[in-house]
């Protein structure tokens, strides 16, 4: 066997004479179910499903006008953004529970730094950063060096996080909601990066020529419905876009599926397993203050009590979008379509006149459905068995 | 013969009291495949660790390419050219094989902190490599779980091969293995072997080793028992050494001669 080619004699009458590159054990698969078989299928099956649903069921009721078209994708694309985090923190094979408590958490921050304390409006923001950030840091250590499931670190974190919010608040201000914020934000270049909004101009444009609402009458008479994209949306572009070239088109997306695929043997060939994971617990903070942020300079106020239970929701998003709760598999746009159904269900019942608490039925139903389909075509795909 | 690309002498490795490596000698030499026999509990992870890096000897020097040295860690022995490939632990399932090939080194293109992961390069030599390695893909960016145990090893090896390695080391190849995928892997085994770069193939599977083995190596109770040369000893021979003599001839005689 060491000096013949022991596959000359295995199977000599299968292979095709005329094409000694080819296996007949090799499938031919067609261009077309290429294209269609990949991690995001299931969640575009569910944005077609949930899109004609309301179409049939709200069509009519304004849920696809101007302003009901930003309505879910403002609360889209809230999901969305911590949806990024969570995404790429799971396929790192890696959970944050924390994510919701985060939100609080960096909210009181802003308010307290800025309202209470009377620091700059972009002090307070770009604080809000550093504490969150190396609050996710202590996360990643905790897990990468105690070898412990991240889901228990974190979860005491979603509870010292809540706790150390109520009681900062409290004891500073002796409020659980803290006001003040949109005269604070005032004129502040960082606060327009979260606050502002962007292509004003283009839809006054598209309001005088009667393409979009405008006001009849009051105060804004003239003015559109819908005034301008919320940065809000933005960020959840630019973090999509962002997450995506990270891990498909870089040589760090490469570590972060390899840090969750199989840890010990992504460390045999040299990854910086430990170093990929605490980034990613580092950036799913980046992501939920982003989130704080946004939503502290809409409302104008921060409150304690604010993202509970988000990261259920950032998680649910994830798993819609395909990826595997166990790490090494999923991807960026599957988790923000993800988010897109969620925000589009939630807000879409609300359009149609169903009873709100059948939200969660709903949403359970979908989540089950999605996970079962995805994990067909991820067996399609990888071979798992 | 040329001089060895790595040659161990008088290896010894204790933990605390036990004594893990009692006395192991090796040479291995460029192109040459040598077996290294041992029985579980012989000392063969421990041997391989030492080899790789992971553990310090406690005694007994290291030449690499006719000079002692030291691995203090898994990295340098892998940056000085000596790859281990690991049974279980080649591949990751989930990823695609251009990705696990580049796993750690991925091409990249582009300049400054806007550097891409090269996929179509890393793609063209993937197919390439595993093309010269006798796998035909049908695609690079198949996952590894679509592949067999046999051909996992492959591209584990392929890429070991492609990034330089001088001495391959293979970790039980062939134990979790079909008679086709064995076939396979020791195919693969001549063909890195005819490159010039120096093989361990460590196995307790005396057959296996007859295949393709240049000279072997038997270890028993941490220890060797000096190296034969490919003809000079027969499967009986090796095997006996493995179990350590006379309760293998008894056991042979009272199953009949089949073990």
């Amino acid at each position: 066997m060491s000096s013949s080619d022991p596959n000359q004699n295995a199977a000599p009458e299968t292979a095709s004479p005329n094409s000694p590159n080819t296996d007949e054990r090799i499938q031919r698969q067609s261009a077309f179910k290429r294209a269609l078989i990949r991690p995001e299928l299931g969640s575009i099956c569910g944005v077609i499903l949930v899109f004609s649903f309301f179409l049939m069921v709200a069509g009519d009721s304004g849920m696809f006008s101007p302003s009901g078209a930003m309505n879910w994708t403002v609360v889209s694309a809230q999901f969305a953004i911590i949806a990024v985090g969570a995404c790429l923190l799971m396929i790192a094979g890696e959970f944050d529970l924390s994510v919701g408590s985060m939100i609080g958490f960096s909210g009181i921050v802003i308010a307290m730094m800025s309202v209470t304390w009377g620091y700059p409006m972009w002090v307070a923001i770009l604080t809000a950063f550093a504490v969150s950030m190396a609050i996710g840091w202590l996360n990643g250590y905790i897990v990468v060096k105690t070898g412990l499931p991240s889901f228990i670190v974190t979860l005491a974190f979603l509870y010292i996080l809540r706790g150390l919010t109520i009681f900062l608040s409290i004891a500073t201000t002796n409020k659980t909601i803290i006001g003040g914020i949109r005269e604070k934000a005032e004129g502040d270049w960082l606060a327009q990066l979260f606050g502002g909004k962007v292509f004003t101009g283009l839809f006054q444009w598209l309001g005088d020529q009667g393409l979009i609402e405008v006001f009849k009458g009051g105060s804004r008479k003239g003015q559109p419905i819908v005034d301008g994209i919320p940065m809000l949306v933005i960020w959840a572009i630019i973090l999509v876009i962002f997450g995506h070239y990270l891990l498909t088109k870089t040589r760090f997306g490469n570590w972060i599926y390899a840090s969750g695929g199989d840890a010990q043997a992504a460390r045999y060939v040299g990854v910086p397993v430990d170093r990929v994971k605490i980034l990613m617990f580092m950036f799913t903070a980046f992501c939920a203050t982003v989130f704080a942020t946004c939503q502290v300079m809409e409302f104008g106020s921060a409150a304690a009590d604010r993202g509970v239970l988000k990261e259920f929701e950032a998680i649910i998003s994830v798993v819609i979008g395909g990826a595997l709760l166990t790490g090494g598999y999923g991807s960026v746009i599957g988790a923000a379509l993800g988010a897109l159904i969620f925000g589009v269900v939630q807000q879409g019942l609300f359009f149609a006149n169903v009873e709100s608490s059948l939200f969660r039925v709903f949403l359970g139903a979908i989540l089950l459905l999605a996970v079962i389909l995805n994990t067909y075509i991820r067996r399609m795909i990888t071979g798992e068995r | 013969m040329s001089t060895p690309i790595i040659e161990m002498k008088n290896i010894e490795k204790h933990f605390g009291s036990v004594i893990a490596l009692a006395g192991v000698s090796l040479a291995v030499h460029p192109g040459e495949c040598h077996c290294l026999l041992g029985d579980n509990g012989a000392g063969k992870s421990t041997f391989i660790k030492t080899l790789s890096g992971v553990h310090q000897p406690t005694s007994g020097v290291v030449e690499f390419e006719g000079k002692p040295v030291v691995f203090k860690d898994a990295r340098a022995a892998i940056d000085s050219g000596i790859a281990t490939v690991y049974q279980d632990l080649a591949m990751i399932p989930l990823m695609s094989v251009a990705r696990n090939f580049w796993m750690g080194r991925e091409p990249r293109k582009g300049v400054g902190p806007l550097k891409f992961y090269d996929a179509k390069k890393a793609n063209d030599i993937t197919m390439s490599e595993m093309a010269r390695m006798g796998i035909n893909l049908r695609e690079p960016e198949q996952a590894v779980g679509t592949l067999s145990g046999g051909e996992r090893q492959t591209v584990a090896i392929a890429r070991a091969v492609y990034f330089g390695a001088k001495v391959l080391v293979l970790d039980e190849p062939t134990s979790a293995l079909g008679v086709r995928q064995t076939a396979n892997v020791l195919n693969t085994i001549d063909k890195v072997r005819n490159k010039g770069i120096g093989v361990v193939f460590i196995t307790h599977n005396v057959r296996h080793a007859m295949a393709v083995g240049d000279r072997f190596t038997v270890l028993n109770r941490g220890q060797t028992l000096g190296t034969a040369v490919r003809g000079e000893v027969s499967t009986e021979e090796l095997q006996d050494l493995m179990a350590g003599g006379q309760d293998m001839v008894k056991l042979e005689q009272s199953l009949g001669g089949t073990v």
